[in-house]
């Protein structure tokens, strides 16, 4: 594979899903997905669970193989060689982080992997990034020794070591509480401004995805129910998107109505 | 299932060699596995051999004796280490030690997401994960092979200077092992050595890539990179026995 450690401050590339088809054990997952996300945009995918947002991710970052349909990463089709020639970055659901590994060794790991830096820059950049989520002062500890809270923020620190040109986050704001959930909002926005990266982001985090969304799209079912700006998916008539996007806990009045 | 499983072997086999080149840059993660493999095993080897190589003696001791050939036990101890029980037991030892290991090991890491992380990151799983197992494993088990090898002597030559029935002196014993064991048969058990690690390393590294499941397909990732090896290992052996036989 070729190294593309070297290749820092290229802008967001673009990403593009045409008629995508996947099935495990003969139960379809998505049925015929299209997107198209432009460089620099900080698109958000929502949708139900088990409705096949982190399946679509999977498939844009090469780790599924569709059964019909492409998906294209800057403009290319996406296979090793794509991969090699572009930054792309994903900030797992469950964090993914190395258990055997160290704070420090999981957040500086592409770096060390790809020496293209020194030791002392390597140490220095992998500070920055830690202070960053909020984590220095954990830089010794195992993943097994820190909460759910923290492994989602370390991997969102090793992703943005990368400096990528895409990155997908899938759910990055679960296990997090608001202030975290706001700081890491706020990061996706920075790395964007900074470097011009290109953000698809799975969230359920309504708050998240109408703060930083340019344009948002509501999965269902392994289907687009819509595509929009915020403010056009908040005008939506589709009932199955009103549901998802209003939906609040009632427990008062169902208690009243005891 | 079973062509399945050989040709995903050679598959591995193969990227493994192409990513020899990179050895040197990963000689970090070589070092942690030379330890694990080599060092972490040292004491078991030493024990196992120990006894091995006296239960030898014990067992063809007075029977030698009873011939009129007991000087032959040096000779007999030192070949059956060299060339057979040397390598066979130690790659037995290390299927169940380091194989059962790497299984686990690369087999939580798929299910917990860890190498699609690696993917992600451009970082190649078998460059990260195989390659320093493999070279590791290759440079370890000739020497830890030559080590048991000299341990059995040694247990040989206590028992059969020590138990009564036999009564050999330790120049009796070293002497015929002299006569009977050369050069040739220390390499003889290093060639197989170095294929039984072979056998070790691919059958665990791709049983453990291809876990399936939670935790309870780790635990049968692990069952079967042991059992797998094993058997694969002894059928190996007799064909490298008989292509070694003239030596």
């Amino acid at each position: 594979m070729v190294n593309s450690a070297n290749k820092t401050g290229a802008a967001g590339i673009s990403a593009e899903v045409r008629n995508l088809r996947k099935q495990f054990d003969g139960e379809p997952v998505l049925r015929g997905i299209n997107l198209n996300v432009q460089p620099g945009e900080i698109f958000v995918i929502m949708g139900p669970s088990g409705s096949g947002k982190s399946v679509l991710l999977r498939h844009i970052i090469g780790l599924e193989t569709p059964d019909s349909g492409e998906v294209f990463v800057g403009g290319k089709p996406v296979s090793d060689a794509v991969l090699s020639e572009f930054r792309l970055a994903m900030v797992f659901q469950s964090g993914a982080l190395l258990n055997s590994f160290t704070v420090t060794e999981n957040v500086g790991l592409y770096l060390t992997e790809h020496q293209t830096k020194s030791e002392s820059e390597i140490k220095k950049i992998v500070a920055e990034k830690l202070e960053l989520v909020g984590l220095t002062g954990h830089e010794d500890r195992l993943p097994s020794e820190l909460s759910g809270g923290m492994k989602k923020r370390v991997a969102i620190a090793r992703a943005l070591v990368i400096e990528p040109q895409l990155m997908l986050y899938d759910e990055p704001t679960s296990e997090l509480d608001p202030v975290m959930a706001a700081t890491i909002g706020h990061e996706i926005s920075r790395l964007r401004q900074r470097t011009g990266t290109t953000s698809i982001v799975v969230t359920h985090d309504r708050d998240l995805a109408f703060g930083i969304a340019d344009r948002m799209a509501l999965i269902h079912e392994g289907q687009i129910r819509c595509v929009g700006t915020p403010a056009e998916i908040r005008t939506q008539t589709d009932p199955i998107v009103n549901d998802f996007l209003n939906a609040e806990f009632s427990l008062k009045r169902k208690t009243k109505s005891l | 299932m079973f062509y399945k499983d050989i040709g995903e072997l050679l598959v591995l086999f193969w990227k493994t060699l192409q990513e020899l080149p990179q050895a040197w840059r990963h000689r970090r993660k070589i070092f942690e596995q030379l330890f694990e493999i080599g060092n972490a095993s040292l004491f078991m080897v030493g024990l196992l051999s120990l006894f091995i190589g006296g239960v030898l003696a014990l067992q063809t001791g007075p029977v030698f004796k009873d011939r009129g050939v007991v000087s032959f036990v040096g000779g007999m101890v030192g070949l059956a280490m060299a060339k057979e029980l040397g390598p066979v037991m130690m790659a037995i030892l290390i299927a169940g030690r380091v194989g059962s290991a790497m299984a686990a090991e690369i087999g939580s890491m798929l299910i917990f997401q860890e190498i699609d992380a690696l993917k992600t990151m451009n970082i190649n799983p078998v460059r990260f994960l195989v390659l320093p197992r493999f070279v590791a494993i290759a440079i370890a088990m000739p020497c830890l092979v030559v080590l048991a090898t000299l341990v059995g002597w040694m247990g040989g030559a206590i028992v059969s200077v020590a138990n009564s029935e036999i009564a050999l002196t330790f120049d009796g014993y070293f002497n015929s092992l002299k006569d009977m064991v050369g050069p040739l048969d220390m390499l003889n058990g290093s060639i197989k050595s170095l294929v039984f690690s072979q056998i070790i390393v691919f059958v665990s590294c791709h049983q453990g890539l291809n876990t399936r499941g939670g935790p309870r397909g780790v635990g049968r990732s692990v069952t079967k990179a042991v059992v797998n090896s094993i058997i694969l290992i002894l059928i190996a052996d007799y064909f490298l026995t008989r292509i070694m036989i003239k030596w």
